[in-house]
């Protein structure tokens, strides 16, 4: 690995650890919710990381629909599989969170049901992906991608007016409103980090695309001159 | 424009002189599937007004390379002039293509199946259409539908289908399958007709022995490139020197 | 031609094949009348609640309909390889699909007649609010699916497995439709509230993706 990105990843490293410190022993106790209140500072930070994937999938879909660029394609593969990957931390955290305080696993809350409909966006993403042959899988994805991601600010306004027209409690509400400084503290160390674990994920993973593309390439090149398949 | 690869023996003419201008170019054309490579760095000019056929073994790269030509395939690298424009689109009611399946509705009859196409490149009068039909020797007032047709009739529809419109370049993939050895005669002698009022047609087949009396040229493809390029001594009107190319 | 008259052409030429074969139609109107009656037996409200769930219960069925057709769009241009002849055409491909959508548009819209009166009679249903806010819904929530369902359907037929493909690719991304259709019609059927901010939405929902649909369908129609 090169250097720097080894620094990166230790001092991503350090800064999970000094964040993960902050959440669990500097922060104080929620008065009402108590110990598990603290999940929160790994469900919303995962939440906007897999925002920020899904975003740099949308564009990367973008721009390999402008310049057919393999490498735009590989980040956009990359990207949506972290992006799932948090969607789920954010699925999962969300009912632990919501089933000792509510004493319900679901709700149906507007941010925890975006979520939802996020993932299965992304999943039948990575799912095309996997079931189209060839060279058009690229194209078929970008496209699907795109489509997606106009749909994310759809999707939040929809739920969020059928919450207000049928409300329930919410998951995540308590937290926006009026945070003590040292919690809302330990709260941005966190998005930090995560937000840096996210993009270790996500270069390592297009690397690693980069990687199968050019073995692929490499074929190619062989079967074009000597004719052997 | 950059060609590679051929030598013309006539020397290009400025613009004011569309005729010299070749038909088709190849830039080097490479087309893979996964791994196999149909269509190995092919680099090619072909002038206009000649019947070329195309042959050579099973996965040489001869359908592949119509297909790409005709812009139903995007290469992997390289290019396609086409008529002298960049992309087959600007040229698409100037080009005719006939692929290995029929490209015809099963369900609607023969003179339907024109009227609809013929609607495509702008053409709205059935005399087109009954004299296309009456071409490849079928009946126009036939009610039946395609999907009852023999397979011998059926391809002559399709070859209707592909020059309704009076396309100057065709591109006709195996227009002889399942055609009786009289009307593939027949075919082929009108394809040289359609040559002479000065048509570039590009047939890849099997049947090399039906075009000998008609052909231009024969292009051998092995191996997913152009092996060798023989031109036919014909006596034929006005067509200067074709580029020699032998690899 | 112009883009227009190779729209008309294209559908007229579409339901003249439709009507020749009518399995397809037929299939898919006995198909749309077992939903019904199966939904009908696994849900059996009273009159009250039956306009509570009702939204739900005919939208998603108007859903699988839907599919069912969806799916067979593309059908007819794969045998042959007849699509081939369209695309070396000058016609343009947003002709295309215009008119397929709008094909199936109607085919749908057909089957919602069909199914609607059927579920009217099963569940005794009777719309406390206007029945013309049904039908605006009916017709945007309609080409909501359609729009898309088109769209993806061919993207579909270039892949493995493509019937399931439809479907699974078009439900995530039709959720925020859905809710609307069926809240809306919710609302309009137990008068209990306004379905405007719904209507406004299907609107917003259908403009936005038939503009990326034409934006986007020369590539899909192109990636070989």
């Amino acid at each position: 690995m090169k250097p720097l990105n080894l620094l990166f990843v230790v001092i991503t490293l350090g800064l999970l650890g000094f964040s993960t410190y902050q959440a669990l022993f500097v922060a104080p106790t929620e008065q009402t919710m108590g110990e598990v209140q603290r999940i929160f500072y790994y469900h919303v930070p995962s939440a906007w990381v897999a925002g920020l994937c899904f975003f740099v999938n949308f564009l990367a879909s973008v721009a390999y629909l402008v310049k057919r660029s393999s490498n735009a394609d590989a980040l956009a593969a990359a990207s949506a599989e972290v992006g799932v990957v948090f969607c789920t931390i954010v699925l999962i955290t969300g009912p632990i969170w919501g089933r000792p305080v509510w004493g319900i696993w679901w709700t149906w809350d507007a941010r925890l049901t975006t979520t939802l409909v996020l993932w299965l966006i992304y999943v039948s993403y990575l799912i095309l992906r996997r079931f189209a042959s060839g060279s058009q899988t690229q194209t078929l994805a970008a496209v699907l991608a795109i489509f997606g991601f106009v749909d994310v600010p759809i999707v939040y306004m929809s739920i969020r007016w059928f919450r207000t027209q049928h409300p329930s409690p919410v998951i995540a509400g308590g937290a926006n409103s009026g945070l003590d400084p040292i919690m809302l503290h330990a709260f941005f160390w966190n998005l930090l980090a995560f937000t840096c674990v996210g993009i270790i994920l996500v270069m390592a993973r297009y690397r690693l695309q980069k990687m199968e593309n050019q073995v692929e390439a490499e074929h190619a090149e062989l079967a074009l001159q000597g004719g052997v398949r | 424009m950059p060609q590679t690869g051929s030598t013309e023996t006539h020397p290009k003419a400025g613009a004011s002189q569309p005729s010299t201008q070749p038909a088709i170019v190849l830039h080097n054309l490479v087309k893979f599937f996964g791994r196999f490579a149909a269509l190995r760095d092919v680099s090619d000019s072909f002038a206009p007004g000649r019947l070329y056929v195309i042959v050579g073994d099973n996965g040489a790269g001869k359908s592949t390379l119509l297909r790409v030509v005709a812009g139903l395939m995007e290469p992997s690298q390289g290019s396609v002039t086409l008529l002298g424009a960049a992309t087959v689109r600007e040229v698409a009611h100037r080009v005719g293509y006939m692929g290995h399946a029929p490209l015809l509705y099963d369900e609607l009859s023969g003179m339907e199946n024109l009227r609809y196409f013929g609607g495509l490149y702008g053409l709205h009068d059935d005399s087109t259409c009954r004299n296309a039909m009456q071409m490849v020797g079928l009946d126009p007032e036939l009610s039946r539908r395609v999907g009852q047709y023999s397979q011998g009739m059926r391809q002559r529809l399709s070859l209707a289908r592909a020059v309704l419109h009076d396309p100057e370049l065709m591109l006709l993939d195996e227009p002889f399958s399942n055609v009786d050895v009289h009307s593939a005669r027949e075919m082929a002698a009108v394809l040289g007709r359609v040559r002479d009022h000065g048509k570039t047609i590009f047939v890849v087949t099997h049947q090399a022995p039906l075009m000998e009396a008609v052909a231009d040229e024969f292009v051998h493809m092995s191996a997913g490139q152009i092996a060798r390029r023989e031109p036919m001594a014909r006596i034929t009107s006005g067509s200067s020197g074709a580029a020699e190319n032998p690899r | 031609m112009s883009a227009f008259g190779v729209t008309r052409a294209t559908l007229l030429k579409d339901l003249r094949m439709e009507w020749r074969s009518k399995d397809a139609i037929n299939s898919m109107l006995f198909f749309s009348l077992l939903v019904v009656v199966i939904f009908s037996f696994a849900f059996n409200p009273t009159a009250e609640e039956s306009r509570q769930i009702a939204g739900g219960l005919i939208w998603v069925s108007f859903l699988f309909a839907a599919v069912v057709a969806l799916n067979q769009t593309w059908a007819r241009e794969l045998r042959n390889q007849v699509l081939d002849a369209y695309r070396v055409s000058p016609a343009p491909p947003n002709a295309l699909f215009l008119a397929k959508a709008l094909g199936n548009f109607l085919f749908v819209m057909i089957l919602e007649a069909l199914m609607a009166p059927l579920f009217v009679v099963f569940y005794q249903l009777r719309s406390v609010g206007p029945v013309w806010q049904l039908v605006v819904v009916a017709l945007l929530g309609t080409w909501a699916l359609v729009v898309n369902g088109t769209f993806f359907a061919a993207m579909s037929i270039r892949t493995r497995s493509r019937e399931i493909m439809l479907p699974l690719i078009l439900f995530p991304i039709s959720i925020p439709a859905l809710l609307a259709m069926v809240d809306s019609t919710t609302g309009i059927l137990t008068g209990e509230f306004s379905p405007d901010f719904w209507i406004k939405m299907l609107l917003v929902y259908d403009v936005v993706f038939t503009s990326v649909c034409l934006l986007l369908f020369e590539s899909v129609l192109n990636a070989e």
